[in-house]
C-alpha cells in the first residue's frame, strides 16, 4: 500500500463531510423552494454520517482512540448541536428573504443558505484534518480551512454594520494571525529541513533544541494564539463575539479554538522530549519534558490570558461580550493544562495535560453552547437583544430557560458538580504535576474573579423584575434544545465523565511520546510504568 | 442493630430527589409543596435518628458505614461514604432542623414558594454529603454546591440589599475556597510525587503529611484556611457574615448559623487539623489569637447593634471563635468541646434567629429602639426568647454550657495556648451575658413600645394597624422541640460527649501531642514552650526570660 493510500483511508470522514458541503452547495441553490429548504437536512446528514463511519472505523478495527479519532469524534457530536442552533440562520435574513419572496424571481446572488451550511461543514472538516495532520504543511492547511469559511460567516448578517465590521476585523486579524505561524513553520522546516512530524523529530533527537527552530515553535504558538483567542492575539474576541450573529459566535467558540488546542498540542510535541526515571517506590517512569522556553512562553501566554479575559469580563455589561471575554479566559485555562504536559508520566491520566484540554474543550463547549442558545432565544425589534438588562426576569417568564442559563454558567464557573469542575481538576492536577503551581493558583484566583461576571447573568435571569421593555421571547425549538442537551450533558458529564477522561488520555497518549524510545525503554524494563499501554497505544497508531 | 450503608446514601438522595422532582411530585399547590417537604424532612430526621440509634459508637474513631464507587476513577475520584461520631451529630442537627426550618418558614414565604422548597432540600442534600462524605473531592463538591441554593435563598427571599448580601456571600466563600482547591491538588500531588497514585480519598491524603516538608504544609494550610475559615467565619473574613445574616429570609439565616457555618468547623476539624498535624501545631496559637479576637470584638461589637437580627449575626462570629479556640487547642476536652459546640450553637442561634423572625412577620422590624416590652403582648414569644437567649449565654443546666466550658478548658490545659488564652476568652462570655441581657431586657422587658402603627394594639387592634397576636400553635410547634434538645443536652451532654471522645482522641495522636491531663503549667513555661516549637516567632519574643526553665520537647513536634 503506498503512502497516500493510507492517508486517504485516513480521511475519509473528512472525504465525507466534503461531498456533503459540495452537495449544499449544489441544493442550496436548486430550483425548487421546497428542495433548497432541505440544505439544512443535507448539512446535518453529513455531519451523522461522517461522525458513524469515523466512530464504526474506530471501535471497529483494533485500534483504540487517537487524536485524530478523537477530534473527528467530537467535531461531529458538538457540529451537529451547533448546526442545529444555526439552522434557520441564513433563512432570516433579510436580503435572503427578498431574494426569495417570490417563487418565480428566485435571486440566486443574495441567498446565502446553500454557502452558510458548506462553510460550516468545510470548517469542521478543517478541524478534523487538525486532529491527523503529521506534517507542517497538511497542518498549516488544516488551520487554514478552519479559518477562511468562519471569516464568511461571521458576516453572514451583511444587513447589520456590526457584522460586517467584525469580518473585515476577524479576516485582517487572521491573516496576519496565519501569517506568523507559518513564518514559524517555516523556521522550523529552516532549522530542521523537513516538513514531516516524525522526521522533525528524529532530526531534533540528533542535532538537539537549537534557537532557530525554539523561535519557530515560538512563532507558531504565539500565530496559533488567534484561533485561541490567548493574548496577545485576542484583542479581535469581543468585537467580533458581538457583530457575528450568536449561532456563529458559539461557533467560534468552539471550532477555531478547537483546532487550535490541537494544532498546539501537535507543535509541542515536535519539541517534547521523552525521558525516563526511576520512581518510588522502585517504578521506571517514562514521562516527557518541554524545553524551557517554550514552558516560559506558555507560562506567560497562559497567566496574562486568563487575567485579561477575567478582568475585562468583568467590564461588560453586553451577554455576548461577557462570554468572549470568558472565552478569553478559558482558553489560559486551557494553557495551563498544555503546560501540564510537561512531565506528563506514561500510564498516569491526571498527569496527561493535554488530555485535560481536550477534555476541558469538550466541557467548555457544552456550557458555552447552552449559555449562547439561551441569549438566542431573546429578541428585540426583530434583532439579536444581548443586554444583562435583557435577561431581566427571564426567570419569571420562562422558568426552564433561566434553569438551562443557570446549569451554563454553573458549568463555566467551574461549580461542581458540573462538568466543568471535572475538566478543571484533570487539567489543574496535571499543571500541579508539572510543577506549576503558581500558575494553579492564578488560575484558581482567576477561576474566582470569573464568577463575578458570570453572577451577573445569573442575577439578571434571576433577581431582575422584568421591565416592560420590548424583549421578545422566541424559544425555538431547536435552540431550546440545544441548550437542553448542552446543560444536560454538562451535568451528566461531570457525573459519569470518567469514560470521556479515559478516551482523551488514550487519545493523546501516543502523540506525547517518542514511540521509538518508548519501545527502546520497555525492551530494558519490561515493568516500566503504565509502558505497556503506552507502547499498546502508540503499535497500534503506527502500524 | 446492623445499619446498611445505603442509609447514608439514602440520607443524601432522599432530598436531592426530591428537590429536583418538586414540580412532578406535588404539582404546584403551595400547601400540599409545603405538606411534601415537611413530610420529607421530617423522614430525612426518622432516618438520620436510626444512625444515632444504631450505630456502635464503640468503635468510632474508625468510620462507620463505609460506600465507595467509581467516579472519575482514573483522576482519583471516586464518591465515598462513611460516618463517624463527630459526622453523625453534625447529620442529626441538619436533618433536626430542616423541618424546624420548613415550619417556620410557612407563613414567611409567600411568593415563589416551589422554588423556595427546592433550594431548601436541594441544600439539605449537600449538608449531608458534606458530613457523609469520606474524599475531599467529593466534600469539596458538596461543600461549594451550599453556595448555590444559599445564594438563591438569600438573593430571592431576603430583605432590602439582598442582592448585595447574595454576592457577598457567594463571591467571598468562593474565592476562599478556590485556594483550598489548589490545595487539596497539590496536597494529593505530593503523595503522587512520592510514588503514590492519585487519589483524594481520606484515607489516602491522611499520609500525604508524611511527604511534605513542614513549609508545604504549612503553605497547604494556609490554602485550607482561606476557604474554610471564611466559612466559619474567623476573624478578620468574617465581614460578610453580618449582611448575609440580616439580608436572608429567617429560614435561610437558621441554616446559615445552624449548619452551614459548621461546614467551615468541621472542615478544619476533619481535613486541615490531621491531615496537615505540623502545620496544625504551628498555627494554632494564631488561630487562638485570631478566634480570641473574634470572641472579644464580635462581642463588643453586639453590644452597639441596633438590629436584634444583626446582633445576634455577630453573636454568631462571636460563638465559633469559642469554636475555633477549642479546636485549634488540640486537646481531647477541647476538641470534643468544639464539636459539642457547634450542635448547640446551631440549636440556641437557630432558634433565636426564627423567633426574631416571628416579631419581623408581625411588626416588620428588628430594630431594638421601636421594640420594647414585649412579654406584655406576646408572654410566649417572650418566654421562649429568654430561655433561648440564657441558652445562648451558656447558663448552666443549658445547652450552650457545657460546649462553652470545655473549649474554655481545652484551651487552658492546651500546651499550645495556655490560660491566658482562656482567660481573654473567657472575658467574652461575660460580654456575651451583657450583650444578650441587655437585648433581652430592651426588647422583652421595659415599657411596651411598638413600632408606628401598631401602637394602640392594646386596645385591640386600630385602623392601620395590624392586630398583633402572642404565637400560634404553629410556631410553638417549632420552637418546642428545639427548646427540648437544648435542655436534653444541657442536663445530659454526657450521651453526646462520651460518643466524641474516641474522634478527639484520634485526631489529637495523629496531630502527635499528649492530650490527657497536661498540668497547668506556669505562663513563662507556656511561651517557652511555645518558642520551643515554633522558631519562627523567636526573633519576636527573644527577651522573654527563658533560661532557668526546663523545656519539655514536646512528643511528636520534632519528629
Amino acid at each position: 500500500m503506498s503512502e497516500l493510500y493510507v492517508k486517504i483511508m485516513e480521511i475519509r470522514p473528512e472525504i465525507i463531510m466534503l461531498i456533503g458541503a459540495c452537495c449544499c452547495l449544489m441544493v442550496g441553490l436548486h430550483r425548487s423552494a421546497e428542495i433548497r429548504k432541505l440544505t439544512v437536512a443535507v448539512a446535518v446528514l453529513t455531519l451523522v454520517f461522517a461522525g458513524f463511519y469515523n466512530a464504526w472505523q474506530t471501535l471497529d478495527s483494533d485500534h483504540p482512540w487517537t487524536l485524530a479519532s478523537f477530534t473527528k469524534m467530537a467535531v461531529c457530536v458538538v457540529g451537529v448541536l451547533l448546526l442545529s442552533f444555526a439552522s434557520g440562520l441564513p433563512d432570516k435574513l433579510k436580503m435572503s428573504r427578498d431574494a426569495e419572496s417570490h417563487p418565480e424571481k428566485f435571486d440566486p446572488g443574495n441567498v446565502m443558505r446553500g454557502e452558510f451550511y458548506a462553510f460550516f461543514l468545510f470548517s469542521l472538516t478543517g478541524v478534523m484534518l487538525c486532529g491527523g495532520a503529521n506534517d507542517l504543511v497538511w497542518l498549516f492547511l488544516a488551520l487554514e480551512l478552519t479559518s477562511l469559511p468562519t471569516y464568511v460567516m461571521v458576516a453572514t448578517g451583511r444587513d447589520n454594520i456590526k457584522a460586517n465590521e467584525s469580518g473585515i476585523k476577524y479576516f485582517f486579524l487572521g491573516a496576519l494571525a496565519a501569517a506568523i505561524f507559518l513564518y514559524g513553520f517555516a523556521l522550523i522546516y529552516g532549522a530542521t529541513g523537513v516538513t514531516n512530524f516524525d522526521q522533525i523529530r528524529e532530526c531534533i533527537a540528533v542535532t538537539g533544541v537549537t534557537p532557530l527552530f525554539t523561535l519557530g515553535i515560538v512563532l507558531s504558538i504565539v500565530g496559533i494564539g488567534f484561533k485561541i483567542a490567548a493574548f496577545p492575539m485576542h484583542f479581535y474576541t469581543a468585537d467580533v463575539y458581538e457583530g457575528a450573529p450568536t449561532p456563529v459566535t458559539a461557533f467560534l467558540a468552539f471550532v477555531p479554538k478547537t483546532a487550535g488546542f490541537v494544532s498546539l498540542i501537535l507543535v509541542l510535541t515536535l519539541t517534547s522530549k521523552t525521558n525516563f526515571r526511576m520512581g518510588n517506590p522502585e517504578e521506571l517512569q517514562i514521562y516527557i519534558s518541554l524545553p524551557n522556553t517554550v514552558q516560559a512562553v506558555l507560562w506567560v501566554m497562559a497567566a496574562l490570558t486568563m487575567t485579561i479575559g477575567n478582568v475585562m469580563g468583568l467590564m461588560q455589561t453586553n451577554v455576548k461580550r461577557i462570554l468572549a471575554y470568558s472565552s478569553v479566559a478559558h482558553s489560559g485555562y486551557m494553557l495551563v493544562g498544555l503546560l501540564g504536559i510537561s512531565s506528563c508520566v506514561a500510564g498516569v491520566t491526571s498527569t496527561n495535560g493535554a488530555a485535560g484540554v481536550m477534555f476541558y474543550l469538550i466541557a467548555y463547549a457544552l456550557g458555552n453552547m447552552a449559555a449562547f442558545a439561551v441569549l438566542a432565544c431573546l429578541e428585540r425589534n426583530g434583532d439579536e437583544a444581548t443586554d444583562l438588562d435583557d435577561l431581566a426576569g427571564l426567570s419569571a417568564r420562562k422558568p426552564m430557560l433561566a434553569a438551562l442559563m443557570l446549569l451554563a454558567n454553573l458549568s463555566l464557573i467551574g461549580l461542581p458538580p458540573m462538568v466543568g469542575f471535572a475538566g478543571k481538576i484533570y487539567m489543574f492536577s496535571a499543571a500541579v504535576n508539572a510543577g506549576f503551581v503558581g500558575l494553579v493558583i492564578i488560575a484558581v484566583v482567576n477561576s474566582a474573579i470569573s464568577a463575578v461576571y458570570y453572577l451577573r447573568i445569573v442575577n439578571a435571569c434571576y433577581f431582575k423584575k422584568a421591565d416592560a421593555s420590548q424583549t421578545e421571547l422566541v424559544p425555538t425549538r431547536n435552540r431550546v434544545m440545544v441548550a437542553l442537551a448542552g446543560a444536560v450533558l454538562a451535568v451528566y458529564l461531570g457525573l459519569a465523565g470518567n469514560e470521556l477522561a479515559r478516551i482523551t488520555n488514550q487519545a493523546t497518549i501516543a502523540n506525547l511520546f517518542n514511540g521509538k524510545i518508548v519501545r527502546q525503554v520497555l525492551q530494558d524494563y519490561p515493568q516500566a510504568m503504565g509502558g505497556e499501554q503506552t507502547a499498546w497505544n502508540i503499535e497500534k497508531n503506527n502500524p | 442493630m446492623e445499619l446498611p450503608f445505603a442509609l447514608l446514601l439514602f440520607l443524601v438522595l432522599i432530598p436531592l430527589l426530591s428537590g429536583l422532582l418538586l414540580p412532578l411530585l406535588a404539582g404546584n399547590d403551595p400547601e400540599k409543596i409545603k405538606t411534601f417537604t415537611l413530610g420529607i424532612t421530617v423522614i430525612n430526621f426518622f432516618m438520620s435518628l436510626l444512625l444515632l440509634v444504631g450505630y456502635d459508637f464503640s468503635n468510632s474513631a474508625e468510620y462507620g458505614l463505609v460506600f465507595n464507587t467509581e467516579w472519575f476513577s482514573s483522576l482519583g475520584l471516586t464518591f465515598s461514604f462513611g460516618v463517624d461520631s463527630i459526622s453523625i451529630w453534625l447529620i442529626l442537627l441538619t436533618t433536626f432542623l430542616m423541618p424546624i426550618v420548613i415550619l417556620g418558614s410557612y407563613s414567611a414565604v409567600t411568593e415563589r414558594v416551589r422554588e423556595f422548597y427546592i433550594w431548601l432540600l436541594l441544600l439539605e442534600a449537600a449538608m449531608i454529603g458534606v458530613f457523609v462524605s469520606t474524599n475531599v473531592i467529593f466534600f469539596y463538591i458538596c461543600f461549594e454546591f451550599t453556595l448555590i441554593p444559599m445564594y438563591f435563598l438569600i438573593g430571592i427571599y431576603g430583605s432590602s440589599d439582598r442582592l448585595k448580601a447574595a454576592r457577598v456571600f457567594f463571591l467571598y466563600t468562593f474565592t476562599g475556597s478556590m485556594l483550598t482547591f489548589a490545595g487539596i491538588i497539590y496536597m494529593a500531588w505530593c503523595n503522587v510525587a512520592a510514588g503514590g497514585m492519585w487519589d483524594f480519598s481520606f484515607a489516602a491524603l491522611s499520609t500525604a503529611h508524611q511527604n511534605m516538608s513542614d513549609s508545604q504544609q504549612l503553605w497547604v494550610m494556609l490554602a485550607m484556611l482561606a476557604g474554610f475559615a471564611v466559612k466559619v467565619p474567623i476573624f478578620p473574613v468574617h465581614t460578610w457574615l453580618p449582611l448575609a445574616h440580616t439580608e436572608a429570609p429567617t429560614s435561610g439565616s437558621v441554616v446559615l448559623a445552624g449548619v452551614l457555618l459548621k461546614l467551615g468547623t468541621y472542615a478544619l476539624i476533619r481535613i486541615a487539623i490531621p491531615m496537615l498535624p505540623k502545620a496544625a501545631l504551628a498555627v494554632a496559637p494564631m488561630m487562638g489569637v485570631a478566634a480570641i479576637i473574634g470572641i472579644v470584638y464580635a462581642a463588643l461589637i453586639c453590644w452597639r447593634q441596633k438590629d436584634i437580627k444583626k446582633l445576634v449575626a455577630y453573636s454568631s462570629v462571636s460563638h465559633l471563635g469559642f469554636c475555633v479556640l477549642g479546636m485549634f487547642a488540640i486537646n481531647v476536652q477541647g476538641l470534643s468541646g468544639s464539636v459539642m459546640y457547634m450542635i448547640n450553637h446551631g440549636l440556641s442561634t437557630g432558634a433565636l434567629f426564627l423567633l426574631i423572625g416571628m416579631v419581623y412577620e408581625r411588626y416588620h422590624t428588628r430594630e431594638m429602639a421601636q421594640l420594647n416590652g414585649l412579654a406584655k403582648v406576646m408572654p410566649i414569644w417572650a418566654s421562649f426568647m429568654v430561655f433561648f437567649a440564657m441558652a445562648s449565654v451558656g447558663l448552666p443546666g443549658l445547652n450552650g454550657f457545657v460546649g462553652e466550658f470545655l473549649t474554655l478548658l481545652g484551651s487552658f490545659n492546651s500546651i499550645l495556648m495556655g490560660p491566658v488564652y482562656a482567660a481573654i476568652a473567657g472575658t467574652g462570655l461575660i460580654f456575651g451575658a451583657i450583650y444578650i441581657l441587655y437585648m433581652v431586657g430592651k426588647v422583652v422587658w421595659g415599657p411596651l413600645k411598638l413600632p408606628d402603627g401598631h401602637d394602640d394594639h392594646a386596645s385591640g387592634g386600630a385602623p392601620g394597624g395590624h392586630h398583633v397576636t402572642d404565637l400560634n400553635r404553629r410556631e410553638i410547634a417549632v420552637l418546642i422541640p428545639l427548646a427540648v434538645a437544648c435542655l436534653w443536652l444541657g442536663l445530659y451532654p454526657n450521651c453526646m460527649l462520651k460518643t466524641l471522645d474516641a474522634p478527639s482522641q484520634a485526631i489529637v495522636d495523629r496531630v502527635g501531642i499528649e492530650g490527657h491531663e497536661q498540668p497547668i503549667r506556669p505562663m513563662l513555661h507556656h511561651v517557652q514552650n511555645t518558642l520551643q516549637t515554633h522558631p519562627a516567632q523567636l526573633t519576636v519574643l527573644d527577651d522573654t526570660p527563658s533560661t532557668d526553665i526546663a523545656t519539655a520537647q514536646l512528643p511528636g513536634v520534632h519528629q
